[in-house]
């Protein structure tokens, strides 16, 4: 099965697979990891809120991203982000906005709708005395939120956010519809150039493997390690 | 903003001269159905049978599954559904490998997206299959193996009525996931629905007018199918368990 099977060429490529594509994908997996958790605490604080219209934006926000497949709304987000940057600085066209700015743009949005939920789940998790004890305490609602209830609500879902994390990790792998040169799409060109994609795909998929199956073993210890606590 | 908005694209013939830009986009959602309906059938069947094997008392089939779970959970859709449309004809027989790169398109792309799709979710399913079975009561296989039943009689006629009927639920939005998740076979060529509404962008470069279509094809499509499993779930819902009392008491 491995006959003519050419080990040479990922020597030969491993250093570029890994300098340009793995530094783009992690880049990209921990700019939009940052930005969707924040976006998405944000929203899950919308939701949950009193003000219905607010309620109701956040809610109609995720709903939508959910309901869409990711490719669809990275396609979306490629045209649309240079109209929008030429919108806010004022510019009569579209700016060029590379295909890096693009794709963390795209993630860190579509990813929020998930942080989201998480996020809601677990400040869900908190009992209400907590926040009755702050606000009458003298507490506003947000020092109540970034003193008393977001850091718990954090802490719990640490391995939820970690596993959606993982996800994420793997999902970058899908910018190869715009041309960017992630992990993924460094390989398919090494692979197109040197028309070796038995290769390179396997490689791909074994590099793919070991990082997502060591990093989910590792939130897997974690959980329990924090399940002890409570 | 400087963009021409031109509705009106959607009725104007497309290149190919079958119909309208709607009629194409239809069209697309009508593979994306086929995709993710034939994936789906594949889904249920090996993931109800590993979720079923994993939750068994014989440890090396048990480890089995885990290794199977592990493989299709742990690389991206993109790569998998890569392996099955570049790699796997190279690795098989050359006859049977040249009979598969000579399947005229679109089946050519077809028939790995659905077997990469049905694989590649067949995982999750057999999750929520394993955590149905593991939430019913110990007292159940118990009270099966008491009466005399044999393990595979315990499940056919105890654990797995019961584990299938509560794991209803998740299995929707999985069901979304593989409408959705069927986008990404536009990477090997098959024109569904998210790779017709990029196709009719390049034609006709009305960007927004064709993602926007798309998206509202596919808000429309959640729709039915999420209405149509919430009402499946209420026909062979448990009675007695709270998820039936909540659903009762609309």
């Amino acid at each position: 099965m491995f006959a003519g099977y050419d080990f040479d060429v990922i020597q030969r490529s491993a250093w570029y697979l890994f300098r340009e594509g793995m530094t783009f994908t992690v880049t990209l997996t921990l700019l939009a990891m940052t930005g969707g958790v924040v976006f998405g605490t944000l929203l899950a604080m919308m939701r949950l809120s009193s003000m219905r219209p607010l309620a109701w934006m956040a809610g109609a926000y995720v709903n939508l991203m959910r309901s869409v497949p990711l490719v669809l709304v990275i396609f979306w987000f490629f045209f649309l982000v240079p109209y929008i940057g030429a919108w806010l600085i004022g510019e009569k066209n579209p700016i060029r906005v590379g295909a890096f700015w693009s794709a963390v743009i795209t993630f860190t949005m579509f990813e929020a709708a998930y942080y989201c939920e998480i996020m809601r789940a677990g400040i869900q998790s908190i009992s209400r005395g907590q926040v009755a004890a702050s606000l009458a305490l003298g507490l506003n609602y947000w020092q109540t939120m970034g003193q008393i209830v977001l850091p718990q609500a954090f802490r719990n879902m640490v391995p939820v956010l970690l596993t959606q994390t993982i996800i994420l990790f793997q999902d970058t792998s899908l910018v190869y519809v715009i041309s960017a040169t992630d992990f993924l799409g460094a390989a398919v060109k090494v692979a197109n150039r040197d028309y070796r994609l038995v290769e390179m795909y396997t490689f791909v998929a074994v590099v793919y493997f070991i990082v997502s199956f060591t990093a989910s073993n590792y939130v897997y210890r974690l959980q329990k390690r924090i399940a002890v606590i409570r | 903003m400087n963009y021409n908005w031109n509705w009106g694209i959607l009725l104007q013939p497309e290149p190919g001269g079958a119909g309208s830009y709607l009629h194409y986009l239809i069209v697309g959602l009508g593979w994306t159905l086929a995709t993710a309906l034939a994936a789906w059938v594949i889904a249920l069947a090996i993931g109800a049978i590993v979720g079923t094997l994993r939750t068994t008392p014989l440890k090396w089939i048990v480890r089995l599954g885990n290794g199977y779970v592990e493989i299709f959970r742990n690389v991206p859709l993109i790569v998998q559904m890569f392996l099955w449309y570049f790699v796997l004809p190279e690795l098989l027989p050359r006859a049977l490998g040249d009979w598969m790169k000579q399947i005229p398109p679109p089946w050519g792309s077809y028939l790995p997206a659905v077997l990469c799709l049905g694989i590649y979710t067949s995982v999750r399913v057999a999750e929520q299959v394993r955590a149905g079975i593991q939430s019913l009561p110990r007292g159940q296989a118990m009270a099966g193996t008491a009466l005399g039943l044999t393990l595979p009689q315990t499940y056919r006629f105890v654990l797995l009525p019961m584990a299938l009927r509560i794991v209803l639920p998740p299995l929707t939005s999985e069901f979304l996931n593989i409408v959705k998740n069927s986008s990404v076979a536009l990477t090997i060529g098959l024109l569904e629905l998210t790779g017709r509404a990029r196709a009719m962008q390049e034609f006709s470069f009305q960007v927004f007018e064709a993602f926007a279509a798309a998206t509202v094809i596919y808000l429309l499509t959640n729709l039915v199918v999420v209405f149509g499993m919430r009402t499946l779930e209420r026909r062979v819902r448990v009675p007695g368990l709270i998820g039936a009392q909540q659903a009762g008491a609309h």
